[in-house]
């Protein structure tokens, strides 16, 4: 397990600086400009001189080399730094966000928590919702809750979450007025006060998401169950005599949650994605919110940062779940 | 039009009632929605306006304008002119003297060397500075004493108020910017996260793209403003969510730029929380016609250019029937509301320099048809127009874009009735404006007969703009395509009379020369099809009072006399 673990990690290399590359030009030769929304009362001169003060102007396999050397050396050395009060970056320049002018890793870790939270919460209790839908639905197929369920799933696959989100505001903050529409990022929590106000202002966002989570867990869950219970094994422990829940709850249900396991943990590296039609309507501002505002502006070094953290996290969490299959099916193994 | 009626009968009503609020920080928190997020609070470093807005609440310009574009002393004690001495009669300096005892609201005192600081910080040569226009012709900005500056000017500048005047061009302060000039310019986060400034508010936490928030400055000149304690400015979203979160739910008490369609317009106001108000400057919304060949039989580099006239549109009486056959009262309709409003000039506003040119309103289709078959365009077997051969077929380009989209089926309608083949294109925004060279569809190469987009001017003198048509500012493959004549309009007359108005000191000679200006662009020759007038639209909370819609500078510019209505 340990060197399937290591080899895996050390293909990930090569992988990902393809991958690196491959995001650096898609990004760069996409039409569009950093200056496109400068007004058009700049005049072109001027537009040449901000684009050179970003260093925008220099040959593409420059920056792609500054960017590698600023990703893979001077951010980790200024995380050290911060850390020890060495002085290894020295005044290395950082990855500016060309929008804001600031450090691009400054940004992700004043959105990173928000992300968490909130897409982290809708994913939680997606998955607390999906579970025992799929569960009962498979036990009772074709019951009028497995129909109900099925709808439910229909709806939360079917239904985009701009439409959703949408309808949960004109119901529940303009009509009902009982949560607020917009995010609120400065809010501490301190005490009870407080805390119910940001349950409050979780409320709609996370049930938007939560809804089209549910939708694709629960239908994992039903199969997987289903699979299992026409199999040997669980009429062999019924014929033992075993009551219907533990026959469900202990046996089918152990076995079925191997491979929703493995789609939950693949769906984790979406939870730092965050999700960025939600995160825009109800204006929290996370990871999801921060790279379409970053694609609007043609801001490069923030999509390009931040596109490769994603595929970093997707590969290490394809490795945790074949990791994680090893683990609760005994049949598989790696060695 | 109703809106803003009912706007100034509000802002009278505001005016007579009894000043309740006569102390700084008594009314709590005001909150303002930003469909945008601020991205940086320097507007030297900023590409977009709703930095330079919301940066205006916290440092600000000498002078600014109000919402009748009147200049109105900010950190001076008079606007200077040639009369109180100001300005030297030959107009090659003027001189601001600074109002007595100003400070930053770090509690240190403003001096004339902060402002010849701004000077030296936005004109160095590797800041890569936004507003770097703003001082241009200026040779020299020195500070005679403490509380005197004078700026000197390379040549006689008839409107010297451009440099710190106005939303984009506010005074840094030395000691906190003094290590950021130059190249260390956008290096300089904190700095252009939390500027210290002499506005009514403070900031006391910046998010990247989401929130400013603020506090009133304890140092802000007029000890009983702002009325606010706090401010915040919470960005991100669309326009319709903003405009939502004020209208219908009052969570905040301002949105800037709610452009939302004109039916949801009708249906928030109706909840009767809060009002849409306009500012109109001078954004118009046309129809560029190419007087240049873009046809693709033509070699690169000899497309779109001033070697081969257009086809079709050399021809007065084209032109003239395709504006002729719009209906712009109908696209307002569709899709502006009460944020727009129908127009026949390139310049619409401000009210000196506005041309009373309204022949084009009333839309004449069979008027347009009568012209085109005088001129000798008659409809062929296909039902399109020719003559000598050449068929009135025209590709027609926008932005990405769902009002430019419906404006383009719209126009397509009328002009197919007129016998015109037409053919739609849309390019989205980020390319269209992005001015690459390499690109065959930026608005500047212009590879297509007419296309349709909107500008306008800063400030409120359109001399600059009207500049722009003369026939050295057109595009071309030796400007790597750079330039703002768009329809590569060249007229001799024209640019005399460019010339002739960067000469004239006279307000109301200028006025009459920028009219005849733009009828020559506009009503003679339709070489520009104007369509709408577009403002801003904005929405306020009625419980938020003191609020003036300004075109002129930034629409915040009076936050210190905002209030809460109680």
């Amino acid at each position: 397990m340990l060197t399937f673990t290591l080899r895996r990690l050390l293909l990930a290399i090569p992988t990902l600086l393809v991958i690196s590359l491959v995001i650096f030009l898609l990004v760069d030769l996409a039409p569009g400009s950093p200056m496109s929304e400068i007004p058009l009362t700049v005049p072109p001169d001027v537009r040449q001189k901000m684009i050179a003060a970003l260093g925008a102007d220099q040959p593409v396999f420059v920056r792609y080399f500054l960017w590698l050397r600023q990703f893979f050396w001077v951010e980790p050395a200024t995380v050290f730094d911060g850390w020890f009060g060495t002085n290894m970056a020295g005044d290395e320049q950082r990855i500016l966000s060309w929008q804001s002018r600031s450090p691009v890793f400054t940004i992700i870790g004043q959105r990173v928590p928000q992300t968490l939270t909130v897409i982290g919460t809708a994913y939680l209790i997606g998955i607390l919702i999906a579970v025992p839908i799929g569960i009962y639905s498979a036990y009772r197929q074709y019951s009028w809750f497995d129909q109900a369920g099925t709808m439910f799933a229909m709806i939360g696959f079917s239904v985009p979450t701009f439409f959703s989100g949408t309808l949960f505001i004109i119901i529940f903050a303009v009509w009902l007025g009982w949560f607020p529409t917009k995010y609120d990022t400065t809010l501490n929590v301190t005490d009870w006060a407080s805390f119910i106000k940001q349950v409050k202002q979780m409320t709609l966002p996370v049930m938007t998401l939560g809804l089209a989570n549910a939708a694709a867990i629960s239908r994992y869950m039903r199969s997987s169950m289903l699979e299992n219970m026409s199999q040997d094994y669980v009429r062999t422990a019924r014929a033992k005599g075993m009551s219907e829940r533990t026959v469900v709850l202990k046996h089918v249900l152990r076995n079925s949650m191997i491979p929703v396991v493995t789609v939950i943990a693949l769906g984790i590296p979406s939870i730092f994605g965050g999700a960025i039609i939600t995160e825009n309507l109800f204006g929290v501002n996370g990871i999801g919110a921060a790279l379409i505002g970053a694609i609007h502006s043609n801001d490069i070094p923030m999509v390009q940062t931040l596109a490769f953290i994603f595929a970093v996290l997707i590969v290490i969490f394809n490795l945790i779940a074949d990791v994680l299959y090893g683990f609760l099916d005994p049949r598989i193994r790696y060695e | 039009m109703r809106l803003k009626t009912l706007l100034l009968g509000a802002a009278a009503a505001f005016a007579l009632a009894p000043a309740a609020h006569a102390e700084r920080g008594t009314d709590g928190e005001l909150k303002l929605s930003f469909p945008q997020a601020t991205s940086i609070l320097n507007p030297y470093l900023s590409d977009g306006t709703k930095d330079v807005i919301a940066a205006s609440m916290i440092i600000e310009p000498l002078a600014g304008y109000d919402e009748n574009g009147t200049l109105i002393a900010k950190l001076i004690s008079e606007i200077p002119t040639v009369a109180n001495g100001g300005i030297s009669e030959d107009l090659t300096t003027i001189t601001y003297k600074l109002l007595p005892d100003l400070k930053w609201s770090d509690g240190t005192a403003l001096t004339a060397d902060d402002i010849v600081f701004t000077y030296q910080y936005c004109t160095d040569p590797a800041g890569g500075c936004a507003q770097l226009t703003k001082f241009d012709g200026i040779s020299k900005v020195e500070a005679i004493d403490a509380a005197t500056v004078k700026i000197t000017f390379a040549a006689a500048k008839p409107n010297p108020f451009s440099a710190f005047i106005g939303r984009t061009s506010p005074i840094l302060q030395k000691a906190q910017f003094a290590s950021c000039v130059g190249a260390a310019a956008p290096t300089c986060t904190d700095q252009n996260f939390g500027p210290i400034g002499t506005g009514p508010f403070r900031v006391t936490a910046f998010t990247v793209n989401d929130t400013v928030s603020m506090e009133a400055n304890p140092e802000y000149r007029d000890p009983a403003k702002p009325a606010f304690a706090t401010a915040t400015i919470k960005g991100g979203g669309d326009a319709e969510s903003s405009a939502r979160a004020v209208m219908q739910t009052g969570e905040f008490d301002y949105a800037w730029n709610t452009q939302i369609p004109p039916d949801s317009q009708a249906a928030m106001t109706a909840d009767g929380k809060g009002q849409f108000v306009v500012a109109f400057g001078p954004l118009v919304e046309r129809i560029e016609i190419n007087t240049t060949d873009p046809s693709a039989d033509l070699p690169e580099g000899e497309r779109s250019t001033a070697a081969h006239p257009h086809p079709i549109f050399s021809d007065v009486n084209v032109r003239k029937a395709l504006s002729m056959a719009i209906d712009r009262s109908i696209l307002v309709e569709v899709g502006y509301g009460a944020g727009g409003v129908a127009t026949c000039n390139l310049v619409p506003a401000p009210a000196l320099y506005t041309s009373d040119n309204s022949g084009c309103i009333a839309q004449d289709l069979d008027g347009a048809k009568a012209l085109l078959d005088a001129a000798g365009w008659v409809p062929g077997a296909d039902g399109i127009r020719e003559k000598d051969g050449k068929k009135l077929s025209i590709l027609y380009q926008t932005t990405v874009n769902p009002i430019r989209q419906d404006f383009q089926a719209l126009i397509k309608d009328w002009w197919t009735e007129l016998g015109v083949l037409v053919e739609l294109k849309a390019i989205d925004p980020g390319v269209f404006f992005g001015g690459d060279a390499g690109s065959p569809d930026t608005f500047e190469k212009f590879y297509a007969d007419v296309e349709m987009y909107a500008n306008d001017f800063s400030g409120t003198d359109p001399e600059s703009y009207l500049a722009q048509y003369a026939c050295d500012k057109a595009p071309k493959p030796e400007t790597q395509w750079q330039g703002q004549n768009i329809n590569r309009f060249c007229d001799p007359a024209y640019d005399a009379m460019v010339t002739e108005l960067s000469s004239t000191r006279d307000e109301v000679k200028r006025a009459e020369l920028a009219k005849k200006m733009n009828d020559m662009l506009t009503k003679d020759s339709m070489t520009i099809i104007p369509l709408v007038h577009r403002g801003t639209l904005s929405a306020h909370s009625n419980a938020l009072g003191g609020v003036k819609i300004n075109a002129w500078d930034s629409e915040l510019w009076n936050v210190a006399d905002w209030f809460r209505v109680k």
